[in-house]
């Protein structure tokens, strides 16, 4: 037989047959079963609501690929721009080998470990995870992710008023604005109150204002550092107020500080929470990211402990084997009462955090960690040349900087000069007036931050008109 | 045969050596001294220390003990396992996606505006719905994100009295807690014999304090809700809204629309209708879609295009507020959007078509095995689920011994127990993206495993074999909780574990 090279043997629309194999078997398959077309397995849908869609046709993964990149293109990333923006995400380098490594298919397509026996990969990368981030925050329970820090700071809301019975939530009033508004959806529906405390002259908690609102709190946040980038030197007095008054005391940390920063663990937390795609994620528009949650080894507050957990067990012939556990917390299991809805958590984001945590080690996290303070440190010389810190004290990552003309104007000017300056604090906090939140990591470039302060004197110069 | 490996491999904190290391990092700037207050300076940091290779190697290792789509079939019910095209992965991890900040200037960020608002656009014709957010991490999120809309519509209007969700007895678990969360009473109908909602259960259970009804369709029985307008008008007469759980949207796409059969509000996962990877169980996506009258009530913000540019847009005074942190799991958003724009309107339909074959076939290869019933009706849409309960009254084989059996066929298990209503349950949702030699062979070891029950039923209880453990023992998982290597290691010192 002599193939045809031209004409309709080469048509194989529509598009998507490569996606799937028996597009090209159906009359045979429907003779098989008996149907007579296709149309006959969708006789139950009522005829008077079928719909055929008004999409454009399918196009070549070539075209596809050409047209998504044309749009992506229309993006600036911080690889063509100095960038100094942070408010909770950050500009970190991932080792190439992360990304290598969490796309082997076997991780990558696989679903929630519900059979251990074929998925012990995906488990035991996920035991380290929790491992590793137990070793970080000092305590020994951790579950295999949520969906970001401001859900677990969700759920650590709802957890504390579980645990004690209590409706109201402390917070510090220096708090991002996701984390807020996530905050206040997710104790919407469970009649917890939220209190903000304020901050003091040197941008921490206001412990005589704490002290004034804590009775009766089911939890007292904090954060490690706080919003404003700043250490919370007296973050164990905190905790001390929170125990005094019965109420559990929950830290919110920046995993990447406690290379440099103490445990939480050891400090009292009962919970810790935090954002584990600092490791082993780039920033991607602000997602996918990784909800770290960890609490204290006691039964009662693990029992309610939202997400999945993963333990160490063995199989009918004694080995080590691992396995999801605690599952009667879940909404599988228990439904309507179950401790959260979570089903689908963050587990990739989690195991590319272990990753990158396990190729720190003591002495990354430590150099990781000390890099930051000293990049900061240097930041804020620089910034006291052009323009005023509102707070002293010890800065990690982000600085908050005031500036005596309105800062949209500067941030225009400095956009012109290909710099991305800091995210606007006073749509969010007006009391600190033309202020902007800046941020630097280990990724930050001296060269960068003399452009930035070159160019907010020249701005100054322009008297910034 | 299948043998998966088997590496024995140690948990990361047992690799490793003293002043090993596989990092790099620039030095800091400025040599400037910083002074951390003794009590807060970190202590002791108990990592492993390895160099570059060893984590390659552990990883890799721990990879060939899993199985993901790219091994295998992979029929988890409800969970649509279909492919995951590779162009996806590559259009995600490209740097103008990977680089980018969230509060980026909206001028600079033109390019991942324009993916969400099209995206936006395909959803929404995709199910009939007028708006989108896109914030959502995964299904759940997204199902507290549509009740917390229904929540605010009925206060909104005044109307307090409104405490409680319907769903059916067939619902996935993810309904029921997604309801409380947001502060509903729960109340559970039955399904009638053919699997679906009994509708005189559901006239009975409305009232004036009915906010809405969560629904699935096609359910989880993979049966279409035939009596859906039906369905829709008893809630909406009782002035309750619909609610969509897109789990099983893949059995409808190009058929019927969610919008057009009555719901007004509906999360979709991306992870499963649009072909994003699950990755072990997440990043997810799960965008949810309102009718018009419910706008103003999505989380922000959302994106707006003006005709010239792409802006996001806070001001929605009636907003829940927000469900998650920025605009959701961007880079699953850039994948659904790439295999959308590659299938195009007649390779959805197509999709579900096959998906929908596949199911019905397998569910008529295997049908009338022994061992297996198949209850309810007949025609499925796309998945089907069998029963065990024979094979468990003759054998004592359950489910779960066939499941673990299937794993020595390097096949992957259903979902099994699930729903609830089906005793014994294999729930086998095959997709599109299998092979007919796939699915035959896949009702082959079916039979073949009904065949070892009557004749050694032994075999299958003590499955699976050829996997990287045996049978786990997740009872004592729970009983003796080791949840980190810390809790290990104390463990251990005191001799009371011995694994």
């Amino acid at each position: 037989m002599t193939a045809k090279l031209f004409g309709d043997d080469l048509k194989v629309m529509p598009m998507g047959k490569h996606y799937m194999p028996n597009s090209a078997h159906k009359e045979e398959m429907l003779r098989e079963i008996g149907f007579e077309s296709i149309e006959d397995l969708f006789s139950d849908v009522p005829k008077n609501v079928s719909y055929e869609f008004n999409l454009p046709e399918g196009k070549s993964e070539y075209e596809v690929f050409l047209e998504m990149n044309e749009m992506l293109g229309k993006n600036k990333t911080a690889l063509e721009m100095p960038s100094f923006l942070g408010a909770g995400t950050y500009f970190h380098y991932v080792p190439a080998h992360v990304k290598y490594l969490i796309e082997r298919s076997e991780f990558l397509t696989a679903y929630t470990p519900y059979q251990p026996e074929i998925s012990q990969g995906m488990l035991q990368a996920l035991f380290e995870y929790q491992s590793l981030i137990a070793e970080l925050v000092g305590l020994e329970i951790v579950n295999a992710s949520m969906y970001d820090w401001g859900t677990s700071l969700g759920e650590a809301a709802r957890m504390s008023a579980r645990f004690t019975r209590r409706n109201k939530f402390i917070v510090p009033k220096n708090l991002s604005p996701e984390k807020i508004k996530v905050l206040q959806t997710y104790v919407d529906g469970a009649g917890i109150e939220i209190e903000y405390v304020k901050w003091n002259e040197k941008g921490q908690m206001d412990l005589e204002e704490l002290k004034e609102k804590v009775e009766g709190a089911a939890g007292v946040y904090i954060e490690m550092p706080n919003f404003f980038g700043l250490i919370e030197e007296e973050i164990k007095a905190v905790g001390e107020i929170a125990h005094d008054n019965n109420a559990l005391f929950v830290v919110g940390v920046d995993p990447t500080s406690l290379g440099v920063l103490e445990a939480p663990g050891n400090y009292g937390a009962d919970i810790v929470i935090g954002e584990a795609a600092f490791f082993g994620s780039p920033m991607n528009f602000g997602g996918p990211r990784a909800g770290i949650f960890a609490v204290k080894n006691d039964k009662k507050l693990v029992r309610q402990m939202p997400g999945r957990i993963i333990g160490m067990t063995k199989d009918v012939d004694g080995r080590r084997a691992f396995v999801m556990a605690l599952q009667t917390r879940e909404q599988h299991i228990r439904r309507a009462k179950a401790t959260s809805n979570i089903c689908s958590n963050e587990a990739l984001v989690a195991v590319a955090a272990a990753i990158h945590i396990a190729t720190l080690g003591p002495k990354g996290l430590a150099k990781l960690g000390e890099v930051i303070l000293k990049n900061t440190a240097y930041f804020k010389k620089r910034m006291k040349e052009v323009g005023e810190l509102p707070f002293e004290g010890i800065n990690f990552k982000d600085v908050p900087v005031k500036f005596e003309v309105p800062y949209d104007a500067i941030h225009e000017r400095l956009l012109e000069r290909n710099i991305h300056g800091g995210f606007y604090l006073k749509p969010h906090f007006p009391e600190l007036g033309e202020s902007a939140l800046f941020a630097v990591t280990e990724t930050t470039r001296k060269e960068w931050i003399d452009a930035l302060v070159d160019a907010l004197k020249e701005i100054e110069g322009d008297a910034y008109v | 045969m299948f043998k998966q490996a088997r590496w024995d491999e140690p948990l990361i904190f047992e690799l490793g050596g003293r002043g090993r290391v596989s990092f790099t990092l620039p030095e800091a700037i400025e040599d400037i001294d910083v002074q951390i207050p003794e009590e807060l300076k970190r202590g002791s940091l108990e990592l492993p220390e390895l160099s570059e290779p060893e984590v390659v190697k552990h990883y890799t290792r721990l990879s060939e003990m899993n199985y993901g789509v790219d091994s295998g079939i992979y029929p988890l019910g409800s969970c649509t396992m279909k492919y995951n095209p590779k162009i996806n992965e590559e259009l995600a991890g490209h740097p103008k996606v990977t680089y980018v900040h969230p509060y980026q200037d909206e001028r600079t960020v033109q390019g991942a505006l324009q993916v969400m608002w099209e995206l936006e656009q395909w959803l929404k014709e995709v199910t009939g719905m007028d708006r989108f957010t896109l914030q959502p991490a995964a299904g759940a999120n997204g199902e507290f994100t549509g009740v917390m809309i229904i929540r605010a519509y009925h206060l909104d209007r005044g109307d307090t009295k409104r405490d409680e969700i319907i769903v059916p007895d067939s619902a996935h678990g993810t309904n029921p807690a997604s309801a409380a969360m947001a502060g509903f009473k729960v109340i559970e109908i039955p399904s009638n014999e053919q699997g679906m909602v009994d509708l005189e259960a559901l006239r009975s259970a409305v009232s004036e304090r009915t906010a809405g009804l969560m629904l699935t369709n096609p359910n989880t029985l993979g049966i279409f809700e035939e009596d859906i307008l039906e369905i829709a008008k008893i809630v909406h007469d009782a002035g309750g809204l619909l609610y969509y759980d897109g789990a099983n949207l893949n059995g409808i796409l190009g058929k019927v629309r969610p919008g057009d059969m009555g719901f007004d509000v509906v999360h979709i996962n991306l992870h499963k209708t649009f072909s994003t990877p699950h990755g072990g169980g997440g990043p997810g996506a799960g965008p949810v879609g309102v009718k018009d009258f419910l706008k103003d009530y999505l989380p922000v913000p959302v994106v707006e295009y003006d005709g010239e540019k792409y802006y996001l847009n806070y001001d929605l005074p009636k907003s829940i507020g927000k469900v998650k942190e920025f605009y959701g799991n961007f880079g699953v958003l850039v994948k659904a959007l790439t295999y959308l724009k590659i299938m195009g309107r007649q390779g959805l339909k197509e999709a579900s078509e096959i998906a929908v074959l596949n199911a019905n076939y397998l569910g008529k290869k295997l049908k009338g095995t022994k061992g297996y019933e198949l209850p309810h009706k007949e025609l499925r849409k796309h998945e089907v689920v069998f029963s065990a309960e024979p094979m468990k009254r003759d054998t004592g084989v359950k489910a779960l011994d066939v499941a673990k059996r299937l794993l020595d066929h390097g096949l992957h298990a259903p979902t099994i127990y699930f729903p609830l209503i089906v005793h014994e349950a294999l729930m086998i949702e095959p997709t599109e993206g299998v092979t007919k030699e796939e699915l035959d062979a896949y009702v082959d070891a079916l039979k073949r495993i009904s065949e070892e029950a009557y004749s050694n039923p032994e075999l299958v209880k003590s499955a699976p074999h050829n996997t990287a453990v045996r049978r786990v023992d997740d009872v004592l998982a729970t009983k003796r909780p080791v949840i980190t290597w810390r809790m290990y290691r104390k463990l251990k010192e005191k001799g009371d574990i011995d694994i």
